[in-house]
């Protein structure tokens, strides 16, 4: 038989209240990340666990909460827009980062990007030196 | 139940806010200040959807949609600058 709906609203209300308390403990997380570790990249990591998964957390216990079938979808686009402007404004601050020297090598374990920035930087260099050459000859 | 989890969630939520505002204050790099200024607006959100979680409704719906849809652009703004800017004295 179905189980009494009683049981079934305490049940939804526990999962939602264990949602939300760890969903405040994800903010909770990315604050001590933000105060303790050393430099701009290991701190992007920390500040991405309330963006993602504190706000998936939270999200899903308004809908829980609210018990209609109607807020899922807003809820959902709410979430996707997240997961898509996120890694934007997170590579734009790390391209950044990177290029102003903000980070400790020493902590690296690889650094793949640096013979493409080394690379291009020679580029640029070379194609300014060829500009200049073209306007001294004119 | 309720009492006691939006007691919990709003001790963590003062606290992770308070410590992002330490960093935009302490912050070494304008990219640092960045980075804690975009946790302030996820622990906004967070509080929002507490909010609306607990006392269900959705007055707040349409403000969480908009902060997950535009909240990226400031940083990518100044990220953008900051990149122009330090690196002209640099090369040489």
């Amino acid at each position: 038989m179905n189980p009494e709906p009683n049981t079934v609203d305490a049940v939804i209300d526990a999962v939602s209240a264990v949602f939300m308390v760890v969903g405040a403990l994800m903010s909770l997380a990315a604050a001590i990340g933000l105060l303790r570790f050393p430099d701009l990249m290991s701190r992007m990591h920390a500040a991405t666990k309330p963006q993602v998964l504190g706000l998936f957390l939270l999200l899903a216990s308004v809908g829980l909460q609210l018990r209609t079938w109607w807020v899922w979808p807003v809820l959902l686009v709410a979430w996707i827009f997240q997961l898509l402007t996120v890694p934007v404004s997170a590579h734009m601050v790390g391209r950044a980062g990177y290029r102003t020297k903000h980070l400790h090598k020493e902590l690296l374990s690889k650094d793949e990007l640096e013979a493409v920035v080394q690379k291009a930087a020679k580029a640029a260099r070379e194609s300014e030196a060829d500009d200049g050459g073209n306007r001294t000859a004119r | 139940m309720m009492g006691l989890v939006l007691t919990l969630t709003a001790v963590a939520l003062a606290l992770a806010a308070a410590g992002a505002i330490i960093r935009i204050a302490r912050g070494p790099s304008l990219l640092d200040r960045v980075l804690a200024a975009d946790v302030l607006l996820a622990i906004l959100g967070a509080a929002l959807c507490i909010d609306m979680a607990v006392n269900r409704h959705l007055n707040n719906l349409m403000l969480v949609v908009a902060i997950s849809i535009i909240g990226f652009i400031g940083s990518v703004t100044v990220a953008r600058f900051v990149a122009d800017r330090r690196e002209q004295p640099s090369e040489p």
